[in-house]
């Protein structure tokens, strides 16, 4: 069953300098899965995520032939009804829990606040759940996270307290937007571990934005490239090795590998007609 | 010198490498086009270049002597021969106004040349060299800034006794800290960069890096801050020539026109009512010149 | 972790005794100079030679410069501040007796500064870059270059002379003074006590124009920073993750990013409480306001020494006063510092 359809998703942002075309003509669809989007920095794949949630800045113009979640159409969606989506139905997992997270109400109230917001609810019922949810997300000791404001909780800490946020609601998609490209190497893991259970728990897809493609390989099932602002190969994850578009095989050459040591690492070259041409899938 | 150069103008480094001169009237040339594409800069700009024009072409614009009295027509109201009307002895309140941008122009210069190097002096050594000097310069510019400036200008000027050298130098007195704690600020993120460092290693004195490297990466700010200081200091000088104790009459001083002419307010309103907006629309040109020239230096702020 | 605060406070302690012996300093300086002969002022132009002598000695102006400076650094430590010239009262005591009038005027100043600046900076803050928001600059910028004086008395030609909506100078109508008790010295409040409405709505009068005008300035300061506090704020990544959650936009921007500059805007209204001060000496003036500043250029203009002195003094201790405070209200109020 397709959750989420986007067909010829464009973005453009208003700069000094001019329109900056950032997505160009993005189409996929999402069913129950965990989807990667990859790229390097600047490819849009940020932005990407950003729009299906239409949270881009107001100088952005999006437009798509289709952004349809479930019976609903995104784009005709307007403020109340996009509000009643975001958190409930889509919500979004950010990349550093530094700054994701409000420096002056404690962590709690934030949890809880993500669950208030959507339902009819009691504080103290509201409490509760965000007490269970710590829990879920394998805090020792919610009761005292619950009253501690983000600087002084740690990175890993912070994440899943974030994560915590993102998956009380229930929603039917979770965004992470580089999830653990912030935290230390020894806690990543941890994090992914908590995010996997939770989504299979709830039964929730999952879009993944990252640049790391070894991480992607593992972790997800199907992987979208993306290159200048397009996607220019939609790809199972276990097939990355037989990828057919150059620019992927260029990704997956250039990662260091500990089993295939390399006296260098290839570069990439790049091709200007990757700008332009279609993708097959 | 060249370094700072191409650390500023990155995108004009390769040109730069040609011909200097060139790249800075033409980055000056578009920052100027960039100030005046916002409207609100535009006419601070316009409102600046209207006061040079009054006070250097005074007597081609004015109707009337400013020092002339007319017994005759005393406390007339505006007309078409009197503009803004006549003041107590029947002298023109117009031309009155556009001598008194000279007065004004001389108070924002005078003001200026002396609180900006003194600030930038004091604030990039205090910056550069830390350690007591820092401490001690700090110190004495906290002790300046633990007064509101108006009340230590009103201070010295009773000290020094009425007038508009003294009320110019009260006011340069009371305005140099701030500037001396922008220029601080600005040399301490300036002092352990790059091309700072660069150059300390190449064996260039502290003299050298101080006056060829931090000051003149502190200028664009300080231009800022100074601008916007102008606009403080007409208001500083109006208010002080509002007490009586700045300029001295019969000198066309707009705070003094007020003062005299809160006598007769109630009757003769454009006595106080011109010479208020003439004060309010200079000082508004500076703030929005000031305003912008920020945008243009500092894009996050806008 | 406690000796590194130890010596904090130790550090800011040291600054504030410095920054207090300068402003004695200062004032010491500004006195000597003043070009009107103290004696004179004391005794009058009439008297002879010998008594001018004798108070010439009374005063320790034959000794030398650093001896009087000790003289006065004592004096003043032990808070005798000398008498005026003027009322023949000590200055502390005049002082003390024109601050409730100032307070009262500035009091409801901040209230308007803070009643009319803070939405208008979220406002400009939240709708940036479009049409609202360069109006609020415009209207800032506006308060920021319009001679406080002038307004005022614009204020008192319209709203006095043509329109009689507002009294005239004075804190109250002739007809009222002395017809209340004086619990306080806020005759907002005094009328109210006393149960005399006709006299609080005169005290109101009295006191709205100069108030608003006063206030005029602070909202154009506390606007201004509210925008650029909120901007800030507005930017950072924790009010996405509130837009995900699907919270309103009120709710983004008041409960989370408003939240955020609260302890900021308490500082601020503190310096701007300072600022009230400076903008008091002037209107006061215009309004004849019976209060500090109108006492502080009174004094000026006869050349009484102790009275500018003292006063001037008086207005840096409140702003060092002010300062403290405003960084007190930070460390108290913030998570993060606690």
């Amino acid at each position: 069953m397709d959750v989420l359809t986007v067909e010829k998703l464009n973005v453009t942002f208003r700069t000094d300098e001019g329109l900056k075309h950032a997505v160009r003509d993005v189409s996929f669809t999402l069913r129950n899965e965990k989807l990667a989007i990859v790229g390097e920095s600047g490819s849009g794949k940020s932005t990407v995520g950003k729009a299906i949630l239409r949270l881009n800045p107001p100088s952005t113009r999006v437009t798509a032939e289709k952004l349809q979640f479930g019976k609903t159409n995104l784009l005709a969606c307007n403020e109340k009804e996009i509000r009643a989506i975001r958190g409930q139905h889509i919500s979004m997992i950010m990349q550093d829990p530094k700054f994701s997270l409000n420096p002056v109400m404690t962590v709690g109230e934030q949890i809880s606040e993500a669950l208030s917001v959507h339902r009819n609810i009691s504080r103290r019922e509201a409490k509760e759940a965000a007490l269970e949810m710590l829990k879920e997300v394998s805090i020792a000791d919610p009761e005292h996270v619950y009253s501690q404001y983000p600087h002084e909780i740690s990175g890993g800490m912070g994440q899943r307290v974030m994560i915590a946020m993102m998956v009380i609601p229930e929603p039917d998609i979770i965004i992470a937007d580089e999830p653990t490209s912030a935290l230390d190497v020894s806690v990543q893991q941890d994090v992914l571990n908590i995010l996997t259970r939770l989504i299979e728990k709830k039964n929730i897809s999952l879009i993944f934005i990252s640049h790391d493609l070894n991480l992607v390989k593992k972790f997800c099932d199907r992987v979208l490239v993306m290159y200048g602002g397009r996607v220019v190969e939609s790809i199972k994850a276990n097939e990355l090795s037989n990828a057919s578009h150059p620019y992927t095989r260029g990704l997956m050459e250039s990662l260091p590998s500990l089993k295939h040591r390399r006296e260098t690492l290839p570069v990439m070259t790049r091709d200007q007609n990757w700008l332009t041409q279609e993708y097959t899938t | 010198m060249k370094n700072a150069e191409v650390v500023r103008n990155s995108d004009y480094s390769l040109k730069a490498r040609h011909n200097p001169e060139y790249t800075r009237v033409a980055l000056f040339v578009k920052s100027f086009k960039k100030l005046c594409r916002n409207p609100l800069s535009a006419s601070g700009v316009i409102i600046v270049a209207l006061l040079l024009i009054c006070a250097i072409a005074a007597p081609l614009i004015a109707t009337h002597n400013p020092l002339e009295q007319d017994l005759a027509r005393v406390l007339a109201s505006p007309s078409l021969a009197h503009w803004f009307g006549t003041d107590e002895y029947g002298r023109d309140v117009f031309s009155r106004l556009v001598y008194g941008s000279r007065v004004t122009l001389y108070i924002i210069f005078l003001v200026t040349i002396i609180v900006g190097p003194v600030g930038l002096l004091v604030g990039t050594m205090s910056g550069y060299f830390g350690g007591w000097v820092d401490s001690v310069f700090m110190r004495i510019t906290d002790i300046f800034i633990s007064f509101p400036s108006l009340v230590l200008a009103l201070a010295f000027v009773a000290a020094l006794g009425p007038g508009l050298e003294h009320a110019v130098i009260a006011i340069a007195i009371t305005s140099w800290p701030p500037v001396a704690r922008l220029a601080r600020a600005e040399t301490l993120t300036l002092r352990n960069s790059d091309y700072v460092v660069a150059a300390q290693l190449q064996g260039a004195s502290a003299c050298r890096v101080l006056f060829h490297y931090i000051s003149l990466m502190c200028l664009p700010s300080l231009i800022v801050r100074l601008t916007m200081n102008m606009a403080t200091v007409i208001l500083t000088a109006a208010a002080l020539g509002f007490l009586g104790l700045g300029a001295q009459p019969p000198l066309p001083e707009w705070g003094a026109m007020i003062s005299t002419g809160r006598s007769y307010m109630l009757e003769s309103w454009w006595l106080v009512a011109f010479p208020g907006a003439a004060i309010m629309l200079v000082s508004l040109a500076f703030n929005l010149l000031g305003d912008g020239l920020r945008d243009l230096l500092d894009p996050r702020t806008e | 972790m406690i000796r590194s605060r130890v010596s904090r406070v130790t550090k800011k302690t040291g600054v504030i005794l410095i920054t207090l012996f300068g402003l004695l300093t200062m004032t010491f300086v500004i006195g000597r100079l003043m070009p009107i002969d103290p004696v004179l002022a004391v005794i009058g132009p009439d008297a002879d030679s010998s008594t001018y002598q004798q108070v010439f000695d009374e005063m320790g102006l034959g000794k030398p410069i650093w001896v009087q400076y000790y003289y006065y650094l004592q004096d003043m430590l032990s808070g005798d501040f000398g008498r005026a010239i003027l009322t023949g009262s000590p200055v502390i005591d005049d002082i003390l007796r024109v601050l409730p009038a100032t307070i009262e005027l500035a009091s409801i100043a901040i209230m308007v500064g803070v009643g009319l600046g803070v939405p208008l900076g979220v406002y400009a803050a939240t709708h940036r870059g479009r049409l609202g928001d360069h109006l609020t600059r415009l209207i800032t910028l506006f308060g920021y270059s319009t001679p406080v004086f002038w307004v005022g008395m614009v204020g008192l030609i319209i709203f006095y002379a043509w329109l009689n909506w507002a009294g005239a100078a004075g804190r109250i109508g002739f007809a009222y003074d002395g017809m209340f008790t004086s619990y306080t010295g806020f005759y907002l409040v005094d009328t109210l006590l006393s149960g005399n409405i006709e006299a609080f709505v005169s005290a109101l009068r009295h006191i709205a124009l100069p108030a608003l005008i006063l206030g005029l300035n602070s909202v154009s300061f506390i606007g201004r920073m509210t925008r650029s506090f909120m901007l800030e704020q507005l930017s950072q990544e924790y009010i996405k993750t509130a837009r995900v959650k699907g919270l309103s936009e009120r709710s983004v921007i008041w409960k989370h990013a408003f939240k955020n500059i609260r302890v900021q805007l308490l500082t601020i209204v503190a310096l701007a409480y300072g600022g009230l001060l400076e903008g008091a000496v002037l209107i006061e003036t215009v309004f004849a306001w019976p209060g500090f500043g109108q006492y502080l250029t009174d004094s000026l203009l006869m050349g009484d020494m102790n009275a500018v002195m003292a006063s001037v003094l008086f207005i840096g201790l409140v702003f060092v006063f002010l300062n403290l405070l405003s960084d007190a209200l930070y460390k108290m109020f913030d998570p993060r510092t606690q």
